[in-house]
């Protein structure tokens, strides 16, 4: 019976449907798996996609040379509007990077075995997104190369950081974030580095592989502390994701700006970055296994599921953006109930309505069946979310700083061809390291599809 | 120098997770104590197979956690009353509610490098040599095949008879595993 179909229950009356094609046994899907990353041929769409992503690569790295011989200046925001693109696409890249996460960490810990085909380039996509993100704080210092003054350590100027910002927060926070999900990834690789060197032909391959591999053998000794040690980053990369983006939303809460000092932002600003990143791993999910052929290992099944978390994360959001207004109402202040006429009325009044548009009305369409069963429809809505967490946080920012306390220093924000070529360079270098990632490791992990096979079951025999 | 020196055990290939962990609970009836099976994912059921213990990294993390946090809240401490303290408004230098995020992130990040790290540590990895590698089919070990290496320092071990034992198991085949 189809309809009582579940994910999450573990009844064994209900069968839940195969997260594999069937027919797959161990070999093939190592092979098949393996042979992306080994094969001698690259495919020429990968030449494609690579190179247009090298040239936006290469438009960040003049964008950067420009931007630190000349200084800041070259980009539009300027004071009221002295935040914009920077921490616009920060956020905007954190957040992306949060599926990575929830889908490796969280998932696994309510084992929800549907993750297992998604999770290595979720979280690749999680590393790479986290080090586009890293960038914009950096290169808004204006002087990126004393960044470290960032860090607390003992200096002959005998100055320390301010332990009771919440931009030093950030600091400790996206740098523990990025730390743990580095480890995340490789402790995940290991054993599919071991497959990989097992496999490799050419010699260069083989060592490069046997020492990313460290000699892993697959001993049961190791697998049981190595499970052990996976299922214990789970459980700290669980607290550590939520963490991180409530300190990110602290960042904003804690000013007294209109439209940033409430309390609503830690668990709505979490609940966007977990919308975001699902719509990015279904973007690049979706053109992925229609490319390299892995309907059997990303099936229709985790399309769905996706379609299904975007659903509800996005609700969460809605009710965010209720939440947001009510309270401009209700507080009673002035500041606050301008800031959200502002909004929905003012210079930017287009901005907030696309947003509400892309976020809140367009997704609605997923509550149908048949829309989460139509791969290209969720695809346009991926995009769609995508482009809606962007302007959400556009709106957040601009419209707050543009008509603050005092009239006389309101103006508006025009953003200059820089702050876009930044922008655009970013999705470049992004775009890049995960072309270069599905290239030369495993995109699958291996060694968990092995484990969710029908063969893996060990029969207790009765002898 | 006796033949035995040089060899480090005997190895017996399978083909189905089944038959190994069945060979595995076998092979520890009989009596051998020093063995180790390999697979190309994580069995649950050798755990008890094979009578592996739990491991200590569970303990290992929690120690790594807690310098971490400790460690965390001493520095915002330490930094906000001594080194450079900060009077705004007179409001108290051990601003502790201020000090948390800082203290989290710190716990955090020193359980999961002691996670890692432990871990390596105790599987004593990175190890780039070992004999079983020397064993031709091992490289199907990341595959879909499936082992059990009775190790020649095995009280128990004879040469002939381990083999014939594991031959009798099922094995498709056994070899020899040399230094």
């Amino acid at each position: 019976m189809q309809d009582r179909v579940q994910d999450s229950v573990s009844d064994s009356t209900i069968t839940p449907p195969s997260v594999v094609g069937a027919g797959q046994t161990f070999a093939s899907v190592t092979d098949k798996i393996s042979s992306i990353a080994l094969a001698r041929r690259t495919p020429m769409g990968w030449f494609l996609g690579a190179g247009v992503s090298f040239l936006l690569t290469m438009l960040l790295m003049y964008t950067i040379g420009y931007l630190v011989l000349t200084g800041i200046g070259i980009w539009g925001n300027n004071i009221p509007v002295g935040w914009a693109f920077d921490i616009i696409n920060f956020v905007w890249w954190i957040g992306i990077g949060h599926a990575g996460t929830l889908i490796s960490a969280i998932l696994l810990l309510l084992r929800q075995q549907w993750r297992t085909s998604i999770n290595r380039f979720a979280e690749a996509m999680t590393l790479f997104a986290v080090a586009c993100a890293g960038l914009f704080p950096l290169l808004h210092t204006g002087r990126p190369w004393l960044a470290y003054w960032l860090f607390p350590y003992p200096s002959t100027m005998g100055v320390w950081p301010q332990f009771r910002s919440p931009l030093i927060w950030d600091v400790f926070a996206v740098s523990t974030y990025a730390t743990v999900s580095a480890l995340f990834w490789f402790v995940g690789l290991i054993p599919d580095l071991a497959t990989l060197r097992d496999r490799a032909r050419r010699k260069a391959a083989k060592i490069i592989y046997g020492m990313l591999a460290m000699g892993w053998r697959g001993s049961a000794r190791h697998w049981h502390r190595y499970e052990t040690a996976y299922l214990l980053l789970a459980g700290l990369a669980t607290p550590l994701v939520v963490s991180v983006h409530t300190v990110v939303s602290f960042d904003f809460a804690v000013g007294i700006i209109p439209g940033w000092h409430t309390t609503v932002f830690p668990p709505y600003f979490v609940a966007g970055a977990i919308y975001s990143g699902f719509a990015m791993v279904m973007t690049l999910a979706i053109p992925l296994r229609k490319f390299y052929g892995l309907q059997d290992f990303i099936t229709m099944r985790h399309l769905r599921n996706m379609a299904k978390i975007m659903l509800a994360t996005g609700l969460i959001v809605g009710y965010g953006y209720m939440i947001e207004t009510f309270t401009a109402w209700y507080s009673a202040n002035t500041y606050e109930e301008f800031m959200m006429k502002n909004r929905m009325t003012g210079p930017y009044a287009s901005v907030y309505w696309s947003l509400i548009l892309c976020n809140i009305l367009i997704p609605q369409i997923l509550w149908w069946k048949k829309a989460r069963g139509n791969v290209a429809l969720l695809f346009v809505v991926s995009i769609v979310v995508n482009v809606g967490m962007w302007l959400e946080r556009f709106v957040i920012i601009v419209t707050s700083l543009h008509r603050d306390f005092l009239p006389s220093s309101w103006a508006m924000y025009n953003p200059t061809f820089w702050d876009f070529s930044m922008f655009v360079g970013t999705i470049g270098l992004f775009l890049s390291l995960l072309f270069l990632f599905i290239r030369f490791l495993p995109m699958i992990s291996i060694f968990e599809m092995r484990t969710i096979l029908p063969q893996a079951e060990v029969h207790e025999a009765a002898d | 120098m006796s033949p035995s020196s040089r060899l480090y055990g005997v190895i017996a290939e399978f083909e189905e997770p089944t038959a190994l962990v069945h060979a595995a609970r076998r092979a520890r009836e009989e009596g051998y104590q020093k063995m180790d099976a390999y697979s190309p994912f994580p069995i649950e059921a050798l755990d008890e197979a094979l009578a592996i213990r739990h491991t200590r990294l569970p303990l290992i993390v929690l120690i790594g956690g807690l310098i971490g946090c400790v460690g965390g809240f001493f520095l915002c401490y330490w930094v906000s009353t001594t080194v450079y303290p900060l009077n705004i408004g007179g409001r108290p230098l051990n601003s502790w509610p201020a000090f948390i995020p800082v203290t989290f992130e710190c716990t955090i990040l020193l359980a999961a490098l002691s996670a890692v790290l432990g871990m390596l540590a105790l599987n004593g990895l990175p190890q780039p040599y070992h004999p079983v590698f020397n064993v031709p089919s091992f490289d199907q070990a990341s595959r879909n095949r499936f082992f059990l290496c009775i190790e020649a320092s095995d009280p128990k071990f004879d040469l002939q008879a381990t083999r014939k034992f594991l031959e009798r198991l099922g094995a498709t085949e056994v070899s020899d595993v040399e230094f």
